[in-house]
């Protein structure tokens, strides 16, 4: 069996000093096999989305240990997070959080284009290669701005992909999406986690996309009840 | 393409209204600082032309001999100097240093001239008068007397005089009528008035003449040598050093043009310095609006300074995107400033050539590659300060997960 994914070992995340101290996650272990399917499901404020920003390494641990590929990331300056981030997570938002003046395709290959610093022939191979996969080939030169929902989710899932990450983190997914636009999204993480071993971690409400999941974990208060 | 050009490019060109109104604003502050310095350099140009235009950048002259007294240690010695008037100084070996003194850089032009005084007389009227002997064809070397003359030819012959207006005022003669010179070794010639010049200078039109060299040596009794040479430079402001060449060189006495005229020099500095001043504000107006307008688009753009930061993209690739942006705005708020002001320079003539009442701009002196280059020095400086805090921009709290 392969090393673990990610490593969670007694994860604490303190917002504010003294009096006005909130403490969002009390602890909390957790460990991602390589490949997973993840469902993270919560009440709103029980502290998915600050997990999810400290996986990504968007954000810092108060205190705790988090590894990822075996390589500690609680002790990294900025530009090692940014690097390690760049190269290994892929995120999809709820928001879907394309930039409005770039075309689907420029949205795609953002992720390697920034860290070359230049777009090459192979990123928009890829990169069209990917929004073929997700089914929007034929939208790849239009503006992101002009797209519906359910294709800008779908160009955020490929975009995800352009660095071939080991872990995407994907939070609430399909929050903004109609039932058809979220079961083909759903079906794409699917398709993409059984073809390409890509882990996924997805926060979600919905117990129906929980439900599609090979295993959920749930939050409350700071700390796993169920992993 | 380096990547963070094309987005800062497209950044750009996602608004244009915005993008052209800010180039404008910089285009503005541009032809402001060109126009400036077109005014200010004009200006001057215009005011060393009518005043020092027709003097020499540098005079040459033999050395002052001072007495040596023959006791070695000089002790209990008293020098006294009695001046005569009758004695001048020359430089009997002018022929050997004129081609040294033209060797010297920057030097455009050496006038070799017989220099007395003298009265000049018509009839009852008598005036004094400074005379001066010229080579034939140097006769506008240095005062340009071809340009100054109102009535007659500037031709030197060895019959002529030219005189200024002033004098021929005092004198009540006209080209063509004849006046006598009489020099200070009292030699008399009697002259014809070739031509009447007015320099715009008093002390030139009221009381000087110019005479072929040859009529100089007899009315002043000097067949050989020089009384002194006159320089004109190619660029009046290098004077000073020219003329310590030019005494390195020969060991002659040398005074620039700068030295007695100490107060124009003081005017010219301190009307350069109000320019200065006025091309600061320029700049600084410049330097604040593209700062403002950076920083209104950081915040507009925060949520895409996320989201790209979420994607990996690293604080420098960030503060790259917002630099690049300003230099863009600069650079191209300076072509079109700088390419505005040449345009509207255009029609004015050189300050040389500028009537009484003109705007004496200088369409060479507009400055325009500085103005471009400080420009997009100013833009790339203004765009730090938005661009840093763009990079500091944190993606949890724009954007969320």
């Amino acid at each position: 069996m392969s090393a673990p994914l990610v490593i969670v070992d007694r994860l604490v995340k303190q917002f504010g000093d003294g009096d006005t101290a909130v403490t969002v996650l009390k602890g909390l272990d957790l460990t991602l096999e390589v490949g997973e399917f993840v469902a993270l499901l919560g009440p709103s404020g029980s502290g998915k989305s600050t997990l999810l920003s400290i996986l990504g390494t968007l954000m810092r641990p108060t205190e705790g240990r988090l590894t990822m590929l075996g390589e500690s990331l609680v002790d990294a300056d900025d530009v090692q997070l940014t690097e390690f981030r760049n190269r290994h997570i892929g995120f999809v938002f709820q928001a879907h959080h394309l930039l409005p003046d770039f075309t689907a395709l420029e949205n795609t290959i953002f992720p390697a284009a920034t860290h070359r610093g230049r777009e090459t022939d192979a990123d928009r191979e890829r990169g069209a290669a990917l929004l073929d996969r997700v089914g929007l080939s034929d939208r790849r030169d239009f503006l992101a701005a002009k797209l519906s929902g359910g294709q800008k989710q779908r160009v955020a899932v490929a975009r995800s992909l352009m660095n071939s990450p080991e872990l995407v983190l994907a939070d609430e997914p399909t929050g903004n999406l109609d039932r058809e636009s979220a079961d083909q999204v759903m079906d794409l993480l699917v398709e993409i986690n059984r073809a390409d071993g890509t882990a996924f971690l997805i926060s979600t409400h919905d117990e129906r996309i929980a439900g599609r999941c090979k295993r959920q974990i749930r939050m409350l208060d700071g700390r796993l009840v169920d992993a | 393409m380096i990547y963070s050009l094309k987005v800062a490019s497209r950044y750009l060109t996602s608004n244009l209204a915005q993008t052209g109104l800010l180039i404008v604003g910089v285009a503005v502050g541009v032809y402001v600082f060109v126009f400036m310095s077109a005014l200010i350099g004009g200006l001057a140009v215009l005011l060393l032309d009518r005043t020092v235009g027709n003097i020499a950048h540098v005079t040459v002259e033999e050395s002052d001999r001072g007495p040596v007294s023959l006791f070695p240690d000089g002790d209990g010695t008293l020098i006294a100097v009695l001046r005569s008037s009758a004695q001048r100084t020359t430089l009997q070996a002018a022929d050997a240093f004129a081609p040294l003194i033209s060797a010297v850089p920057h030097v455009r032009m050496v006038a070799g001239e017989v220099l007395g005084n003298g009265f000049i007389q018509k009839g009852e009227a008598l005036a004094p008068v400074a005379v001066t002997g010229l080579v034939p064809d140097q006769v506008s070397a240095i005062a340009n007397i071809a340009r100054s003359i109102v009535d007659g030819s500037p031709d030197l012959t060895i019959s002529t005089v030219l005189i200024g207006t002033g004098l021929a005022r005092t004198l009540g003669v006209g080209v063509g009528q004849t006046v006598s010179v009489r020099s200070d070794r009292n030699v008399e010639l009697t002259l014809t008035v070739g031509g009447i010049f007015s320099l715009g200078v008093a002390g030139l039109d009221d009381a000087s003449a110019y005479v072929n060299q040859r009529v100089a040596r007899v009315l002043f009794e000097l067949p050989a040598g020089l009384s002194r040479f006159e320089v004109k430079l190619d660029d009046l402001q290098l004077a000073p050093s020219a003329a310590s060449a030019i005494a390195a060189l020969t060991g002659l006495k040398t005074t620039p043009w700068t030295e007695k005229n100490k107060e124009l020099l003081d005017a010219l500095v301190a009307q350069a310095r109000t320019g200065d001043l006025i091309k600061v504000f320029a700049l600084i107006s410049i330097v604040i609006g593209i700062a403002s307008a950076l920083l209104l688009s950081t915040y507009r753009r925060q949520s895409e300074i996320g989201i790209m930061r979420a994607m990996g993209a690293s604080r420098r690739f960030v503060v790259l995107v917002f630099v690049i942006q300003g230099a863009m705005i600069g650079i191209c708020g300076g072509i079109l400033g700088a390419g505005l002001a040449y345009l509207s320079l255009l029609p004015f003539p050189v300050p040389e050539a500028t009537a009484a009442a003109g705007l004496p701009v200088d369409i060479r002196q507009g400055a325009y590659g500085t103005a471009i280059l400080l420009t997009l020095v100013g833009a790339v400086l203004a765009s730090i300060w938005p661009a840093y805090a763009a990079s500091k921009v944190d993606p949890v709290t724009v954007i969320g997960p």
